[in-house]
């Protein structure tokens, strides 16, 4: 097991590492000076100088990539066309990032248990075939077009929400309630209709094995069959993927429905960062959400060494 | 489990299926493929969505004509200063504070007009093109080198396997979304080497890129297992070389794969293509696609909805037609995903 955990956190480091360079790489790739832009628009060839030397643009590419990587480290990373810190702007937009992961991630974790376990049941059922095309619609939805629809039928025609905004819990909690509503459902239907179809068929190839067969046969009722042997064996590819799916809408990853929402959060910072070509706020997010994953997936490959030694071995 | 199994889908075109006598209804001597053909065509729902989707690609070709011969608007065609004769009266298409009109169901401005005056539905169809393109080239992209890393890296095992696997799970720990904004809008400032920065290449290298590793990884276990298999051993003792035992003995093996992740790769690909564009990170303009066209759209809500209405409607419709095609598909081909329950 120690080994294992030695072995898994080594790779993990290496993964992190090369992330961190394939960032910095696209950063580097971009042609147009930063120097010229961060001197003005009038600035002589001297001044432009003078800025590429003070932010170390001269310097050589590992000279950059380790100072680059200190700055972020430390909360020094500055926009480059703001000026703003993107570290402080993180945190200003975390609050309603995490309360719509949050409230999106338990909502559509627990619809998706619910759609795939009524779709599995009912397997070749008419009920079935519903949830089949609901799901096969949810996940053709683009976050967006969704938000936008529910937005102009909800919120301008019929005045039942908010335009979009986000309102911090802190300051009045119905609001903010309110007004995450449609946002939540938005990135749910997604991963809804994804997750549940997972469901579907993890529980049709659980629902033939020896040891359910054994359950039913001492007598167990159809409902504990269900919950306590299928569904207990069922759910672990959805949690993984919930876990991972989660690290990633924390770090930014709802950048659509954070957009369409206008929600302040962090992903909406690397929208907002897309349209003035500020590169900075938006490799800092890439990054930290690429790291937040990584890191979760080594301590999930971890608890189920733990819980499978199976797994040890390969 | 090989009860349920004709263990047809894992051998190529000629070779008859295996185990005539496990199913009754299945006559001796005929091919994997002509019974997933035959399972593909009694899947009414699959081949009507099939269809929408050719409807579409057929629609979006023909946008030229539709254009000049019956829109009688050109794509960038601005109708601000004069009315314009739709039907039997002449209208602006732009009122006086800049609200275009909605659908006319004429001829021209079939589907009304966007903010700039210009033919939401001549934009639909040049829109459509856009990203069905983009769609097509980055699926390919995806499907060549995800194939062929994923055949090496399971085929060669080894140090080789460890790069490739080390490579993928770089590009998959990013979020798909966050990764093409990155890339999308660093390439489109400076371009790539021969390839203009607004070039249509742009999107679909990304969107390409982004997807490898979803196709690699399944792959690459495929490959892992079907090269300890014993036609693989013969075709080393014949003294084949490993390229060839590749190309002639694995890859066919993975053809049902390969043709289940197509769509699969394609209806991804299409909704990334626009989400990047509703970010601004994708098809630059002044080239259209349904992803720029919402985001334009939203701009003049809520007096003009149309212009986020119609090209939502149409990417929805065309991503989710290839959507249940591609599960039509997946049932041909592997009967095994629809297991029988005993209640």
């Amino acid at each position: 097991m120690a080994r294992f955990v030695v072995r898994r956190v080594l790779t993990m480091i290496l993964v992190l590492f090369a992330i961190s360079l394939l960032t910095f790489a696209i950063f580097e790739a971009i042609p147009s000076d930063p120097a010229v832009r961060l001197a003005g628009r009038h600035a002589n060839p001297a001044q432009i100088a003078e800025v590429a030397h003070k932010y170390g643009f001269d310097k050589p590419f590992y000279v950059q990539y380790l100072r680059t990587m200190k700055n972020i480290f430390t909360g020094q990373a500055y926009s480059y066309t703001q000026g703003f810190s993107v570290n402080s702007e993180i945190r200003a937009g975390l609050p309603a990032t995490l309360s719509l992961a949050l409230g999106a991630g338990i909502l559509w974790l627990l619809a998706s248990i619910a759609v795939g376990t009524l779709a599995a049941v009912k397997a070749g059922r008419y009920m079935d075939r519903l949830l089949t095309v609901l799901s096969m619609m949810g996940v053709s939805f683009p976050p967006f077009f969704l938000g936008a629809v529910l937005i102009y039928f909800l919120g301008y025609k019929a005045h039942i929400f908010p335009l979009g905004d986000y309102v911090p819990l802190t300051k009045n909690p119905v609001q903010w309630l309110v007004h995450l509503v449609l946002p939540w459902f938005t990135l749910s239907v997604l991963f809804v209709g994804f997750y549940s179809r997972v469901l579907r068929s993890t529980i049709l190839d659980t629902i033939n094995e020896d040891f359910v067969r054994t359950a039913k046969a001492k007598g167990l009722s159809p409902g504990k069959v269900l919950s306590r042997h299928i569904l207990r064996n069922s759910l672990i590819p959805i949690i993984s993927l919930w876990g991972l799916d989660l690290a990633q809408v924390i770090g930014g990853g709802a950048i659509l429905t954070e957009s369409v929402y206008n929600l302040h959060g962090v992903g909406q910072l690397a929208a907002i960062s897309i349209g003035s070509l500020d590169i900075i706020p938006i490799l800092v997010i890439v990054m930290f959400t690429a790291f937040a994953v990584v890191i979760l997936a080594a301590v999930m490959d971890v608890v189920y060494a733990y819980l499978d030694p199976r797994i040890r071995l390969q | 489990m090989a009860t349920t199994s004709t263990s047809g889908t894992e051998f190529s075109g000629e070779i008859p299926a295996q185990g005539g006598g496990l199913g009754a209804d299945i006559p001796p001597g005929i091919g994997p493929w002509r019974l997933a053909g035959r399972r593909l065509r009694r899947n009414k729902v699959a081949l009507f969505f099939g269809g929408v989707f050719l409807l579409i690609v057929a629609m979006c070709l023909l946008a030229p004509v539709y254009s000049h011969d019956v829109a009688h608007a050109g794509l960038a065609d601005q109708f601000v200063d004069k009315p314009v004769k739709v039907g039997n009266k002449s209208e602006y298409v732009l009122s006086l504070t800049g609200i275009p009109i909605g659908p006319t169901w004429h001829s021209r401005f079939f589907l009304g007009a966007d903010g700039n005056g210009r033919d939401t539905a001549v934009r639909l169809l040049y829109g459509g093109r856009n990203s069905l393109e983009v769609g097509f080239i980055a699926t390919i992209i995806t499907m060549l080198l995800g194939v062929s890393l994923g055949v090496i890296a399971g085929f060669r095992r080894g140090i080789l396997d460890t790069v490739i696997r080390f490579g993928l799970d770089v590009i998959w720990a990013f979020p798909a979304v966050l990764l093409g904004v990155a890339l999308g809008v660093s390439i489109a400032v400076g371009g790539l080497g021969p390839i203009k920065g607004n070039s249509l290449f742009v999107p679909a290298f990304v969107i390409g890129f982004v997807y490898i590793p979803y196709v690699a990884k399944p792959v690459r276990g495929q490959v892992l297992g079907l090269r300890e298999r014993e036609f693989v051993d013969a075709a080393r003792q014949q003294g084949l070389s490993n390229i060839r035992i590749m190309l002639f003995e694995i890859l066919p093996n993975l053809s049902s794969t390969i043709i289940v992740f197509l769509p699969l790769i394609l209806a991804n690909a299409i909704l990334l293509e626009a989400g990047l564009s509703f970010l601004g990170a994708g098809v630059q303009p002044p080239n259209p696609s349904w992803g720029t066209m919402i985001s334009d759209g939203l701009q003049s809500i809520p007096a003009a909805f149309h212009n986020v209405l119609v090209p939502g409607i149409m990417l929805v419709i065309a991503v989710m037609s290839i959507n249940v095609f591609g599960d039509g598909l997946r049932d041909a081909l592997d009967p095994r995903a629809k297991v029988r329950i005993a209640h």
